[in-house]
This record gives C-alpha cells, structure tokens and sequence, in this order.
C-alpha cells in the first residue's frame, strides 16, 4: 500500500533558487558571493522587493486612521499580514499577533508589559544558550524590580540541561524563556518539553523563535508557547518588522510599553484608556511597506512547503558538519547530527581567529560572521571568546560548503 | 584567490608581531593597569605599566584578538617602553588620528605602527588595530588622576577622591 502510494508521488527535487535573490548575483571581492550569513539576515527574494516596492509605489497611506480608498487598501494590506503570520505559526488568532520592530523588542514588550505583575524574588528561567535578546530586556526587569534570573545550564555538546531544569523549576518560577534554535550552537531546544515541565510548575511559557521561523514548521499550538516572538527579516522578509504573538488573556494583562497614537481607545488631557490587544501595542506608525510585502515572503517558502525548507537546511548542515569534520584541529560546536540543529554551524581555528578567519573568506566571496553573536555568557560557557558562523538558507547549496571548506583551508596556510 | 589585497591588510612585519608577540608577560609591579573591551567581537587586551617617574620602565599587553590586534598590541609594547606616559599617549592620539583618515605626520617615526595603516582599506577591522591604543589613552588619564591625587592627598587628605 505504501509503496503505491510512494510511486505515485515523485520525491521532491530542490530546485535552483538563487536565481531569485537579486543580491546573490552580485560579486564580492571578484568571486561569486557565498553568502552564509543568513541567521543574521536572510536574503530577499526578488518577490518581497517588489512587494515592499509596490506598497510604496502604488498605496502609501497610513494604516487604522484614513476612511479614503488608499487608507483602507494599505490597512488591508497591514492586517493581511497579521493574519497570514497566526496562520503561520498557529498564534491563537489574528488579533493575539502584535506588529513590532524586531523579535528584540517584542522580547523587551514581554518583560516591560508584564512587569506589574511580577513581585521582588519571583524567578525567570532562561537558559545559558540565550541571545543578548532574551538575556539583556530581563536583566533590565530584574535591576528594576527584583526578580530574580536563574538558567538552565548547557551540556558540553550544547544541549539544555533537562535534569536541571527540574531543580530549577519551583512556585516561584513565573516565566521561562527560552530560544527554539539557538544561533550560535544551532541546537534545536526540546520546547514542547521544556514546556511541559515549566506549564506544570505554574509558569508561562516565552519563545525566541528568531532562527527557527521560515526555516522549518513551527506551531505556538506544538511547541507549548504562551509567547512567541520572531523577524520577518531572518526568514526572507523585510527589515524593521517583527512579531510578538500571545495568549490572548496574557495581551489583556500585559501594559504596554509605548504610549501614541493608535494604541488609545479615549484620551483626556490628564488621563487615556488602552485600545484592545493588538492595538494597545502598536503605538506609532508602524513599518506598513515591510507588514505589506512579508506575505510575499511567507509564500516563497510554503510554495517550496516548511518541511522540504526544513529538510534542504538538514541536508546542507550534515553535509558542512561531514565537511568541516575533515578540517583538522577544527572544533565545531553544538549537536554532532544536524537532525538536531538548525541550518548553522559556528566553529573555532585555533590557528586563526575568527575577525582574521572572517576577513580571508570575504577576500573570496565567502560572507560568514565573526564574533560573539550577541551570545556572550554562551561564549564564556564554550570557553572561546569570539566563533566563525556560517548559517544557511533556502538558497544554499553543497558548492557553498565547499567555498567555505576551500576558505578555511587558504586561511590557515596564509596563517601559518 | 587573490591575495593582494590581504597582503596590504597582514603586511609582513604585522603577521611577525601576529606570531611572536612582545611583551606578552604579566609584570611583577604594576602601576598602572587597565583593560579594554572591543563589545562587537568579545576581543579584550590588558595594558600592564611599571613606571619610573614618569617613565614607562616596562609594559605588558596581555589578552585575545585577532592577527590585527595583537600585532598592534606587540608594537605598542615596543613602541611606548621607555617613553613618558605623555609620549605614548601622543602616540597614540596620532595613530588613532591616523586610523581615521589623516596623513601620518612626516616628523614621526611611527616604526612597524606604519604597517598598520593598510588596515584603513578595511573598515570594519580599524578598531582591531585601535584597541590596545584606546585602553592606553585610559591608561594615561588613569596615571594623571593617580598622580593628582597623590600631590592633592599631601596636603588635604582625600577630600577630593573623585579626582
């Protein structure tokens, strides 16, 4: 029966992508770019500009305020996107989505709105494995009102702790927040298990989910999150826009952050009353031309479908993993098999360092970051201070790996 | 691959300083010691000063970076020993200046610190080479506060201990 059915549908072929992604076509420094530096931006494909192009070219007009034909089209336009991203991540509806600059500030909403009803001694649970991100807007609250940061330690090989999360779970535990896929290590964290754990404790649940979202399926429902946050600009859409979706009682009780125009529902000249969830969190306005042109960018990778995306990223991974393996002296960090990692592998030459190491790739069209990847407490935890990274995406392909392979392998004999 | 462009980056004399770096050795007295911090890479160095007077009498520059920072580092410890501490920080205002943009001046002998300024084809890395540099400067404002208190605590006692 099986086997019918397999003969009838034809195993997918990746196709070639690159083709459109205008600035994969460019030289840099006389080669082909290679870019792996995707978990910092992804690429644009040529659909998202013309998107974002045609927003500005064809509506411009601010979004909730105008009653003429133009106001209400780039409105559509606004919400469309809301709803196309709680469909996309399986937020409990559209209006449990605020729109935000970045996941960075919509991790700062979580603890600024959610302040008051934290208390001196209650505990956040983070993990060792956090982006500056979902690190610093907490040590914020906790210099602020006292609460009080513990975190889950990592495993040399880079995976969380789980034994020690139960130790660290307790009454007093009111948030856990933690990363899907971290952006150094790669590892793809046990959410729905962590989840699990901290939903039983009491606490509610925060999900970074920046590196994960474009790059496989992710559902708020599966993963067991109370919170989750991501960028468009990661997974193949516009800078400046970002994501907090929530439960919705939790956007009830949360404050806002900013205080403007559009976030108000009545304003006195000595008092206001909040707009309800989302709109209480969107005061300004906001990046309407990017809100516009992600649903083009959410279309490029469901036409390919998240798990063929998701399988492409595995395939490169292991494939760097096997390559990178073949390097001497070169020690990579994170989970050994790239079924347990994101579509990313940071590294560290003890001949070369990282500024060095990024420097000669770029002389050879190879785009890959050098640094502490907003990850310091983690860099400290591996014992290195500064990794090379190379993150992939849709358009990456097995000649890339090998650029970066034939890279490193310049770099040292130029060191040496 | 091409390496023109690298080789104006990691000059000769600058991949020597990169392998055998100078005055890489914790110093038995330190007067004056400060560190400083590159935040976008996590690069950090120690500046170690043992002075005499006024006179650096040895220097140490310990910590971790890249080729381009250490290489800077090895030339600061054998460009400042045995200058005032008002020497090395002119020397290193007008290396930063230069660093910056500006003609080096034609009355100085920068030494190996020359080699340095292939670095300004590369934008991003010119804070590799100021680093050790700037934590000098501090390094200098350190040893003038240091030395006001002490000719301040003569006669007033510590009154004035925010210098």
């Amino acid at each position: 029966m099986s086997a019918e059915k397999t003969s009838q549908e034809p195993p997918f072929v990746w196709p070639e992508l690159s083709g459109h992604f205008p600035a994969l076509q460019r030289t840099v420094n006389a080669h082909r770019l290679v870019y792996l530096d995707t978990a910092a931006t992804a690429q644009k494909p040529e659909t998202v500009i013309r998107a974002e192009q045609a927003y500005y070219r064809d509506l411009n007009a601010n979004v909730h305020r105008g009653i003429h034909t133009l106001a209400e089209e780039a409105t559509a336009a606004y919400e469309n996107c809301r709803t196309r991203v709680a469909t996309l991540i399986e937020a409990p509806s559209p209006s449990s989505v605020v729109i935000t600059r970045n996941a960075t500030a919509a991790i700062n909403l979580i603890a600024r709105g959610l302040e008051h009803t934290l208390k001196p001694g209650d505990e956040i649970v983070l993990t060792e494995m956090e982006h500056h991100a979902n690190l610093v807007p907490w040590i914020m609250l906790a210099a602020r009102n006292g609460v009080v940061l513990r975190h889950i330690p990592i495993t040399d090989g880079g995976e969380l702790r789980l034994d020690a999360l139960k130790e660290l779970l307790s009454p007093k535990t009111r948030i856990v927040s933690l990363v899907h896929v971290s952006n150094v290590l790669g590892t793809i964290n046990p959410v729905a298990e962590v989840a699990e754990a901290a939903h039983r404790a009491g606490a509610i649940v925060a999900v970074d989910a920046a590196q994960s979202v474009g790059h496989m399926p992710v559902s708020m429902k599966e993963l067991g999150a109370d919170l989750l946050v991501f960028s468009a600009h990661k997974c193949y859409g516009p800078m400046g826009l970002g994501f907090l979706a929530a439960r919705p009682d939790l956007l009830d009780t949360m404050e806002p952050m900013e205080g403007g125009g559009e976030m108000i529902n009545e304003v006195f000249l000595d008092r206001a009353t909040w707009a309800e969830p989302p709109l209480k969190f969107e005061a300004g306005t906001p990046n309407v031309a990017a809100a516009a042109a992600f649903p083009a960018a959410i279309d490029y990778f469901e036409n390919l479908g998240l798990d063929n995306v998701r399988e492409h990223e595995r395939m490169i991974t292991q494939y760097a993993l096997e390559k990178l393996a073949g390097l001497p002296g070169l020690v990579v960090f994170g989970p050994p098999d790239a079924a347990r990692r994101g579509g990313l592998v940071s590294f560290h030459d003890p001949e070369v360092h990282p500024h060095d190491m990024a420097t000669l790739l770029d002389q050879a069209g190879v785009a890959v970051r050098a640094g502490h990847h907003c990850a310091q407490p983690l860099h400290r935890r591996l014992g290195v201070v500064a990794t090379t990274r190379a993150s992939f995406g849709i358009y990456s392909t097995r000649e890339d790996v090998d650029a970066l392979c034939e890279g490193i392998r310049f770099a040292r004999r130029y060191f040496s | 691959m091409s390496t023109s462009m690298l080789d104006q980056l990691y000059r000769e004399v600058i991949l020597d300083h990169h392998r055998h770096p100078r005055g890489r050795h914790e110093l038995e007295r330190i007067d004056i010691e400060e560190s400083g911090l590159n935040p976008s890479c996590g690069d950090e160095v120690t500046l170690q000063f043992e002075l005499d007077g006024d006179i650096i009498k040895d220097v140490a520059v310990i910590g971790r970076g890249c080729a381009v920072s250490t290489a800077s580092g090895s030339m600061l410890a054998e460009l400042v020993k045995g200058k005032t501490i008002e020497d090395a920080r002119k020397i290193a205002e007008i290396f930063k200046r230069i660093m910056h943009g500006d003609d080096p001046p034609s009355e100085m002998d920068l030494g190996d610190l020359e080699a340095l300024t292939g670095v300004r084809q590369f934008p991003v890395r010119v804070k590799c080479a100021l680093l050790p540099w700037v934590t000098l400067l501090r390094a200098a404002v350190d040893a003038s506060e240091k030395r006001a208190k002490v000719a301040g605590g003569e006669g007033e006692g510590s009154a004035n201990g925010d210098g």
